[in-house]
């Protein structure tokens, strides 16, 4: 229905990229935004929207899911893992390569893209491996994944473990113009680790992942990518260290980038000893230290931080409920994340609901180099409409995932996301 | 006090008052085992299941001679002889004991929070036997029961804890313990063994054995575990031995009626010496046997039983 013409009017509109927070009226026409104004007249044929006590923001990006589609269904698919981004806020998402058989060619980069545009519920940017198989060997087919729509490359789940593979990915994809993203973990110094490395995993008994393990790759890769000049960002960055050292690499001129999640923002190591070992709070990089979480808040709020992404990693319950040891790392985030923000960052005053935007839209727009983030007259209308006042509790129960691993269920937020739009198309679930 | 819990798996979140409780009823026990015949019809009727994931000689045989001098009915599930090891889940080997209606169960696992698990789903109270690096309540009980055995007190107690402090449970459990009864604690061992941020705990970290035991009323060995470790930490055991072994030299330096413990299996000549093992200060033999009385006071108190 690209034809269809509608004028949005009441909403507070908010989009950083035309530094634009005011009530304003927007009308959509072919699939794209006509304008917004203070106020538009009626016109024939076009549907008036009331969005009156709502907030319309330029359609949120996760750069960050795993949509476990092509080979572990069971735990999401490709129509489930869009649903919940739909749900959750979000207009598209940017999916990692850890799949099975592994995104490392055209023909699975395409089979994702086909298989999101046939379900319709968000765009979908394949993320393609950096390496063949993620074996830390070869290069991949990186040319011929961004020709099939691939808008990065990462070996996520794993490291880029030898530094002569980076910066040979480094140098090469400087051809396409698409960020290196790199899982950041030396997995020598992680060993049988499986929390943050502190006094929680010395009470718990658990084996730690230091910080370390974390800081010396992101130390690596900066030296890298100065002398290559490659685009670099850092996947779901979780330490104080690594992330001063991105301040000072983006000081210095580098093209270098970084996301972290809502729940190292939100979470602790401390919350594994509180829930008794509860596996929705076991993931990597794990929950880290009070300290390194008021380092990521702090660079929320200075810009050092360009992403918040939520690492949404679907495992089934069978697969969770065994002991703390034994569980496999990652938890869900697309069905929280914008609430968590609202709620926790946003509404006691640590960041400005424009900045939030530009972390949730503008920001990975820009680091995957995206035709989106922005409301500006021509673009398409892909458009986030949530209540900044409408309380939910979160009910894992209800999500549209097919998995629950959730460490949020019970949460009363303030702020919940409403409806999204494709293309000025209303998503229907 | 009476006691409130359903079970006992760690000494982190006990009181004082429930440790003096547990402490005393094993004062009362420990009679039982010097009669000519060594059993009390305290917990007749009652199902005990001895579950053991990791292979264990001593915790293992004083539970079960425990049970058995309280009249209960015991059964020993360990990971050799059942469906432990034919990939069952923790889970569904909880769900199956439950539908047997066991009145306690004892548990010990190589995953910290495994008997946690079991406890939030099972009726039948939990006991935990050892639970990776996390606890072992029991240990730290009777060695607190040894201690006052022969010290007459806890309150102001200096004791030395050495050896491989990161892989063990009995460490961590002790830790709380000596702490929340006014003991003070200091702790050594090779760097490469040592958890990140002990002193958080409220212990004094030591980069020597001398530094550890001069002064202090009680030693504690640990034992090497060499079985949790995919790569030596220490380069040699000879090397682990001239550094951190304990021998009479040593105890020179401790106070003159220090006594040495160690909550086996020994490594001799690597931790400790046999001279020390075997000396007049060491009261090894004499935890073991507190094990029993100590063992069957917690059985007791969670089976909500009247006073033998």
């Amino acid at each position: 229905m690209n034809g269809r013409h509608l004028i949005f009017r009441g909403a507070r509109v908010v989009d950083p990229s035309q530094n634009l927070d005011a009530f304003a009226t927007v009308e959509v026409q072919d699939g794209k935004i006509a304008r917004i104004e203070d106020d538009i007249p009626s016109r024939d044929g076009a549907l008036e929207v009331d969005a009156a006590g709502q907030v319309l923001v330029p359609g949120l990006i996760d750069m960050h899911v795993h949509l476990r589609e092509p080979g572990q269904e069971y735990k999401e698919t490709i129509r489930s893992g869009t649903r919940a981004a739909a749900a959750g806020g979000f207009t598209a998402v940017a999916c990692m390569a850890n799949t099975s058989p592994v995104n490392d060619n055209r023909t699975v980069t395409r089979h994702i893209v086909e298989e999101a545009a046939a379900a319709g519920f968000a765009r979908v940017h394949p993320i393609g491996a950096v390496s063949k198989g993620m074996a830390g060997e070869e290069l991949a087919e990186i040319g011929e994944m961004v020709r099939g729509g691939a808008v990065g490359v990462s070996d996520d789940g794993l490291p880029v473990k030898n530094a002569e593979l980076m910066r040979r990915a480094l140098l090469y994809t400087r051809h396409f113009g698409v960020p290196v993203i790199q899982h950041a973990e030396d997995l020598d110094l992680t060993g049988p680790g499986v929390m943050h490395e502190g006094e929680w995993s010395t009470r718990l008994g658990l084996p730690g992942i230091p910080g370390s393990s974390e800081d010396v790759i992101v130390a690596r890769d900066l030296i890298l990518s100065e002398d290559t000049l490659g685009k670099y960002h850092v996947a779901h960055l979780s330490t104080g260290r690594s992330l001063e050292m991105v301040r000072r690499a983006k000081a210095q001129g580098l093209a270098v980038t970084c996301e972290v999640t809502p729940h190292h923002l939100l979470l602790t190591d401390q919350a594994v000893a509180e829930t008794e070992f509860s596996t929705d709070m076991k993931m990597k990089p794990p929950l880290r230290a009070e300290l390194d979480r008021q380092a990521l808040r702090k660079g929320l709020v200075d810009g050092t931080v360009d992403a918040i992404a939520s690492d949404h990693a679907p495992h089934h319950p069978d697969e969770k409920e065994v002991q703390f040891s034994s569980a496999p790392f990652g938890i869900l985030g697309l069905e929280t994340t914008l609430a968590l923000c609202l709620d926790r960052l946003v509404r006691p005053g640590l960041i400005t609901l424009e900045r939030l935007v530009d972390l949730l839209s503008c920001g990975p727009a820009r680091v995957l180099n995206l035709p989106a983030g922005t409301l500006a007259p021509g673009s398409v209308a892909d458009i986030t409409f949530f209540d900044p006042e409408k309380v939910l509790t979160v009910d894992r129960d209800r999500f549209q995932s097919l998995s629950r691993n959730s460490p949020f269920g019970g949460w009363e937020l303030r702020g919940a996301p409403l409806s999204t739009y494709l293309g000025g198309r209303r998503v229907q679930l | 006090m009476a006691w409130s819990r359903k079970d006992l798996l760690g000494i982190a979140e006990l009181s004082a008052e429930e440790i003096h409780l547990i402490l005393d009823t094993a004062e009362s026990f420990r009679e039982v085992s010097e009669r000519p015949i060594k059993k009390v019809p305290t917990l007749r009727g009652r199902t005990v299941i001895n579950l053991f994931f990791e292979p264990s000689t001593r915790t293992r045989s004083s539970f079960e001679i425990a049970e058995k001098r309280l009249s209960a009915d015991s059964l020993n599930f360990s990971s050799s002889t059942s469906a432990l090891t034919k990939g069952e889940s923790l889970l569904d080997t909880a769900m199956n004991l439950q539908a047997m209606a066991p009145d306690l169960i004892v548990i010990r696992h190589g995953h910290p929070g495994a008997p946690h698990m079991l406890a939030r789903r099972l009726k039948a109270g939990v006991i935990n036997a050892g639970d990776g690096a996390h606890e072992h309540p029991t240990q730290a009980l009777l060695d607190a029961f040894t201690i006052r055995r022969h010290k007459g007190t806890l309150q102001g107690i200096e004791v030395a804890i050495v050896g491989d402090i990161e892989h063990s449970r009995v460490v961590r459990s002790n830790i709380h313990l000596l702490l929340k009864m006014g003991a003070k604690v200091r702790v050594a061992g090779p760097f490469t063994l040592m958890p990140a941020a002990l002193e958080t705990l409220g212990v004094e970290v030591c980069s020597s054995l001398e530094e550890a035991v001069t002064g202090v009323d009680v030693v504690m060995m640990l034992r090497v575990q060499l079985e949790r470790q995919a790569r030596l930490r220490v380069p040699s055991v000879k090397e682990y031995f001239r550094l951190f072994g304990l021998t009479k030299r040593h105890l020179s330096l401790a106070k003159d009626d220090v006594i040495v413990m160690h909550p086996g299996p020994m490594n001799r000549g690597m931790e400790i010496s046999s001279e020390v093992a075997d000396g007049p200060y060491s009261v090894i033999l004499d935890q073991v046997e507190s094990g029993v009385a100590v063992r069957m006071a917690i059985l007791y108190l969670l089976s909500g039983a009247r006073e033998p």
